[in-house]
Order: structure tokens, then C-alpha cells, then sequence
């Protein structure tokens, strides 16, 4: 338990340090509201090294805190919507043990971006940014390539180190 | 290698590629039907309604009495002309004419939208 605390504690410092580094580069796709989702990198991590639940909790935390420091409350609210989906999407891929942290990576991105599309098209009462469904897709499958790679990599080099 | 990517792997990207862009080609028909109207809005309020059957040219006033943007309709499709913004982006933004397509002009508030007088397919997707 006190070792929990303790990745609990080094992984919610590293995902909002991600959410730090994310908000100071404004890497713009063209479409308003795609992001790299680098914080995803450390809840794979977490999924694949420490726990699932771990990664749940840390994942929310770290929504949570972060959208107090750099957001507001819509951000959060929106972020909760894309963190969760995306989290349950990859829970079930990761569990029927066919795929690899590339497909998990990239079934998370796409989930989050269209999590928070349904939150804003509730929100706004506008079914009309609906429409953006195909290009948050296709960000989607991008980002979560590229994050797919790159927790890939890092599971693959340090991830036992973690297990408890 | 096999540790990184799977079988799996490559049959599942290549089906979401595939679906993704199949469905963004779907949505493309949907949505880019031609519009039969162009509603310009300033400040949040409709300023006004012109068809794009007729060629015309609106001049968007604000509510100083100044003329901020010139919107030109000619051959269905509506373009900004002018602008009294610093950076002209909506002059740069093209020529709008399908349903849904808009131009906006931040620092004045304008923003012009086609709109179509049936109703759009929208509702069935968002069911």
C-alpha cells in the first residue's frame, strides 16, 4: 500500500507535468481543440505497469488538478468526458489481450476526442459540430499513434520496473 | 519487432482508417448541399437574411453607423470583400455557398452563414 502511494503520487506529478508541457506548446492541428494528449502517455504506462485502477485514479486526478491550474470548469467537464471514454475503450481492448499499446494508444485517441464532442454538442445544444466527427477521428488516430509509439516504447524498456 | 505490433494491430488500424475516411466522405455528401440563404449575424444578433438567388451587394453596418464589412453575393455563392479589421482574414477565407459553410470576421463580430430552407440531414446522424 505505501508503495501504491507512492507511484500514485510520482505518476499524478508526471501526468500533470505532461498537462504543463501540453499547455505551454501550442501544437495546433488546424482544428480548435486537438491535442497531442501526452498525459495519455503515463496512463498507459500505468495500465500496462502498475494497475488499471491505478491509472483510473491517476487519470482523474490529474483532470482534475489540471483544470484547476490551466482550465476552467468546462474544461474539466470536457476533459472527464474524452478521459473517461477513453479509458473504458482501452480497458476493453487492453483485456481482450489481442492488441498492442499501438491499437489501445490509438482507440483511446479517438475515443477522448469524440467523448468530448458529445459533451460539447450536449452542452452547446448544437448537433451541428457533429460535423467535425471525421476530423477529430482522424486526429484522433495521429495523436494516438503517436503516443501508441511512444508508451510503446517506454512499456517495453521500464515497465516491469513498476510491479508490485 | 512482434512485441510492438501484432497482426491484430494492422487489421484493426487499417478497418478505423478505412471507416474513418469512409465516413468523412459520407458526411462530405451530406452536409455540402447548396444553400439557399445567407444569414450574416453582428454581435450575436441576426443583422439579416439575403437570398443567394439574387446578386447583391451588403454593406454590414455596426451599431457605431459604420460600415465594417462589405459582403458581395453573386452566382449563388456570397464572399467578404472588404474589411476594417487589421488582418483581413475574412476576405482571405473563401467564398461560401454550401449549406452550413460560414465566413467570420473576429474583430467585428460578422459572421455569415449559408443556411438552406430544407432541413439538413443532420438529424438523422445525430440519432
Amino acid at each position: 500500500m505505501k508503495n501504491k502511494i507512492a507511484y500514485w503520487g510520482v505518476f499524478l506529478a508526471l501526468a500533470l507535468v505532461c498537462s504543463y508541457v501540453e499547455a505551454l506548446i501550442p501544437i495546433s492541428f488546424g482544428i480548435p481543440g486537438v491535442k497531442l494528449g501526452l498525459t495519455n502517455i503515463v496512463v498507459i504506462l500505468m495500465m500496462y505497469s502498475v494497475g488499471e485502477k491505478d491509472a483510473l485514479l491517476v487519470s482523474v486526478l490529474r483532470i482534475i488538478l489540471a483544470g484547476f491550474l490551466f482550465g476552467n470548469a468546462f474544461s474539466i467537464i470536457y476533459s472527464l468526458a474524452g478521459g473517461m471514454l477513453s479509458y473504458i475503450v482501452m480497458l476493453l481492448l487492453k483485456k481482450t489481450n489481442k492488441f498492442k499499446i499501438l491499437s489501445v494508444s490509438v482507440s483511446g485517441g479517438i475515443s477522448h476526442n469524440i467523448g468530448q464532442l458529445i459533451i460539447a454538442a450536449l452542452i452547446v445544444e448544437n448537433y451541428n459540430i457533429l460535423y467535425y466527427i471525421p476530423a477529430l477521428i482522424i486526429s484522433g488516430i495521429i495523436t494516438g499513434f503517436i503516443i501508441g509509439i511512444l508508451s510503446g516504447e517506454i512499456v517495453l524498456r521500464i515497465g516491469n520496473r513498476f510491479k508490485l | 519487432m512482434t512485441k510492438r505490433i501484432g497482426k491484430n494491430d494492422i487489421i484493426f488500424l487499417a478497418v478505423i482508417i478505412i471507416f474513418a475516411v469512409v465516413f468523412s466522405i459520407i458526411l462530405k455528401i451530406v452536409f455540402l448541399k447548396q444553400g439557399d440563404r445567407v444569414d450574416i449575424s453582428v454581435d450575436g444578433k441576426l443583422y439579416g437574411s439575403y437570398s443567394l438567388d439574387t446578386d447583391t451587394e451588403v454593406d454590414i453596418v455596426n451599431h457605431n453607423g459604420t460600415v465594417t464589412n462589405v459582403l458581395i453575393i453573386k452566382n449563388h455563392t456570397a464572399d467578404m470583400v472588404e474589411a476594417t479589421c487589421p488582418d483581413k482574414l475574412c476576405i482571405k477565407q473563401k467564398a461560401i455557398s454550401k449549406d452550413n459553410e460560414s465566413i467570420v470576421c473576429l474583430p467585428n463580430k460578422v459572421i455569415a452563414t449559408v443556411t438552406s430552407n430544407t432541413k439538413s440531414d443532420i438529424d438523422v446522424i445525430s440519432q
